[in-house]
């Protein structure tokens, strides 16, 4: 369902709405239009009204067939010519999804020469790959992007989109939501899925140490987006299999008023997220050269170092460093954290390394809950017998 | 130029207490402030203000004590103020968010730029933004770091995954920026007698082109709070105190092959 409303502040009662009703819908009323009854919501008086004072508003419907949306679609990123591993995961997880629901698993590239990677995909077990490859998609633009999407979403109409939770997918993903008028939830930690394909979608929530279990029961597609490294890739198979469909670029691609001025390509920095190793410095540091601490520990084991939000704020670190779902996920093989308390947004950025080491003089702080060890005990002291025991300093 | 820029009050602790029925954040009796990533978004707009002309509006979804962020932002610089403000808003999601968004600030004007922060700190979604400019059927860039007025829009610089992409958008466009674009300045005391009588318009669902109420809050919202519940943890953990702390950690470092 759909409505026509007037923004009478922008009216200027010129009329030209009225002459363009083909169906004699618009009164006239003090000065300015009224639509009544006879009102098809054709449009018409929107494209006609040179103040732009008409609106055409879409209204909610009440539910959808659900029957009519079947599939796992995933959003595989591409950047500078390079797949964003975030998509091999959520095929993984769309994989498994799918067991449940028997739905096929989908995937849709859009860029400039990314029909190479269409034939890659088909190594991971989904059943169709959609291309969307032109010269004009060389470098991101939210609207020509999601024109792209879109249309794959119209043609193959699947119940769920996945998009990895990056730079781009968090920029793209509210676009595709809006236009379709559902629901999305960001940052999920956890996918599983019912028999009646509602996605039970799973992030922590709220700013406080809580975790909230969403559904977007009423409307389709359901999509979600999911931070690189929370979800596991699948194997790659030897023998490729599904199919690719080229799709014709659509026209919100030429009609997106979106210019480019430069692409930059930089070297793909290492990043917290690849480090094998973690020191974590959190507020229990007194002061910001304290952190050489957490750097000189790191250090020794031949890792590296990040912090937690509140040290960012303060300026005493770059927000690259930062774990937590305002900076990023990691996933180590050891991570210690150093006077961090543990609050959500960040436990839920780390809880998936293999060993994690919690230091917190606080015997209840959270970090502690997630941790493997957890030592109630000043960082201060800790630390630096440490650090001399690791550089043989003094031994054990 | 006309600038609006989007804040929004946040909790001032992450203790924040949440109804267990509904699913729905229990804001009284929490001290708040106002988002932190949406200072960088006022202080951008003052500084394009300063240097282009026009005005920069700051407008808020909240209760009427949400005022407090508005006047703050009147003591940052900002030369109008609206808090949209009804019961009926309330419970709403990023759909119903950005809808209501999108709505107010078609109800107080027309703005060249619109400006987000980032994310919010208790949301921490990063949508609504791009959601609002898709209401409008505007373009958009998030995560931008540089920003400059170019002719007839901005020049938007965000990075990606491997590049830096710089974009023109013309006006109206809506950009979200990153707290790397500019230092926000401090509310001045000065600024903050001269508007201390400056009013903050508030205005409801009934001054909105969209009167109705099923596009709003709760019922305006696709997605639902299912369940609320305390993180599981499943890991098997031992617990440590005392002054060997050190010196049992190196052995299990050695032992886990680390060292």
């Amino acid at each position: 369902m759909a409505k026509i409303v007037l923004l009478e502040r922008k009216c200027t009662g010129c009329g030209q709405c009225r002459s363009a009703c083909p169906f004699g819908a618009i009164d006239w009323k003090d000065g300015k239009p009224e639509l009544n009854a006879a009102c098809k919501v054709c449009g018409l008086c929107v494209k006609n009204c040179p103040e732009k004072a008409l609106m055409r508003l879409e209204t909610r419907a009440d539910s959808v067939d659900k029957s009519q949306w079947k599939g796992i679609l995933v959003f595989a990123e591409v950047t500078a010519g390079r797949l964003h591993p975030v998509a091999l995961e959520l095929i993984g997880k769309a994989l498994e999804l799918a067991k449940v629901c028997g739905d096929p698993v989908l995937a849709v590239l859009v860029g400039s020469g990314v029909g190479a990677w269409a034939d890659e995909l088909r190594h991971y077990g989904v059943s169709r790959v959609f291309v969307y490859d032109d010269p004009a998609l060389g470098w991101f633009r939210a609207d020509a992007f999601a024109a792209c999407v879109e249309d794959c979403i119209r043609a193959a109409r699947p119940g769920v989109v996945l998009v990895g939770a990056t730079s781009l997918g968090r920029s793209l993903a509210p676009r595709l939501s809006t236009r379709f008028h559902t629901g999305l939830t960001a940052d999920c930690t956890k996918l599983e899925m019912r028999e009646n394909s509602d996605l039970v979608q799973i992030r922590p929530a709220f700013g406080g140490n809580i975790m909230a279990q969403i559904i977007t029961t009423y409307t389709r597609p359901q999509f979600a987006t999911v931070r690189y490294k929370v979800m596991n890739p699948p194997l790659r198979r030897e023998e490729a299999s599904g199919e690719v469909t080229v799709r014709p670029v659509p026209k919100g691609v030429a009609e997106s008023p979106v210019t480019c001025v430069s692409v930059v390509p930089v070297p793909p920095a290492r990043t917290i997220s690849d480090a094998e190793i973690l020191v974590v410095g959190g507020r229990g540091l007194r002061k910001e050269s304290d952190l050489d601490l957490i750097r000189e520990l790191a250090e020794a084991l031949g890792g590296d170092w990040a912090t937690t939000r509140p040290l960012v704020e303060k300026g005493w670190a770059t927000n690259d460093r930062q774990i937590g779902l305002s900076g990023r996920t990691v996933r180590p093989r050891l991570i210690i954290t150093c006077g961090v308390s543990g609050a959500i947004q960040f436990t839920s950025c780390m809880n998936a390394s293999e060993h994690i080491v919690s230091i917190n003089t606080d015997p209840d702080a959270p970090i502690h809950r997630v941790a493997h060890i957890a030592i109630t005990g000043d960082l201060y002291e800790i630390l630096p017998a440490l650090i001399r025991r690791l550089r043989g300093e003094e031994h054990a | 130029m006309n600038i609006f820029v989007c804040i929004k009050q946040v909790p001032s602790t992450n203790q924040v207490q949440v109804d267990e029925k509904t699913g729905v954040l229990k804001r009284s009796g929490v001290a708040s402030k106002m988002n932190p990533y949406d200072l960088y978004a006022l202080e951008t707009a003052l500084r394009l203000k300063a240097e282009q002309g026009g005005t920069v509006t700051v407008g808020t979804m909240g209760p009427p004590q949400a005022q407090a962020i508005i006047r703050e932002a009147y003591m940052m610089g900002a030369d109008d103020g609206y808090v949209f403000s009804d019961r009926r808003l309330g419970g709403a999601d990023v759909l119903a968010t950005s809808y209501t968004l999108s709505q107010a600030i078609q109800s107080t004007g027309d703005y060249d730029l619109i400006l987000c922060g980032k994310q919010t700190t208790d949301g921490d979604t990063a949508q609504v933004g791009p959601a609002i400019a898709e209401h409008l059927g505007i373009p958009h860039a998030a995560w931008v770091s540089r920003l400059t007025v170019t002719g007839d829009g901005v020049d938007a610089c965000q990075q990606l995954q491997d590049v830096i992409e710089t974009v023109h958008m013309p006006f109206p466009c809506l950009v979200t920026v990153e707290q790397d674009i500019f230092m926000p300045r401090l509310p001045s005391l000065k600024t903050a007698r001269e508007t201390a009588e400056k009013p903050v318009h508030i205005l409801s669902l009934d001054d909105f082109p969209d009167q109705d109420e099923n596009h709003y809050g709760l019922s305006g919202s696709p997605t639902q709070v299912e369940r609320i519940f305390p993180p599981e943890n499943d890991t098997v953990h031992e617990s440590w105190s005392g002054p060997d702390s050190a010196e049992k950690l190196h052995r299990r470092l050695k032992a886990w092959k680390f060292v």
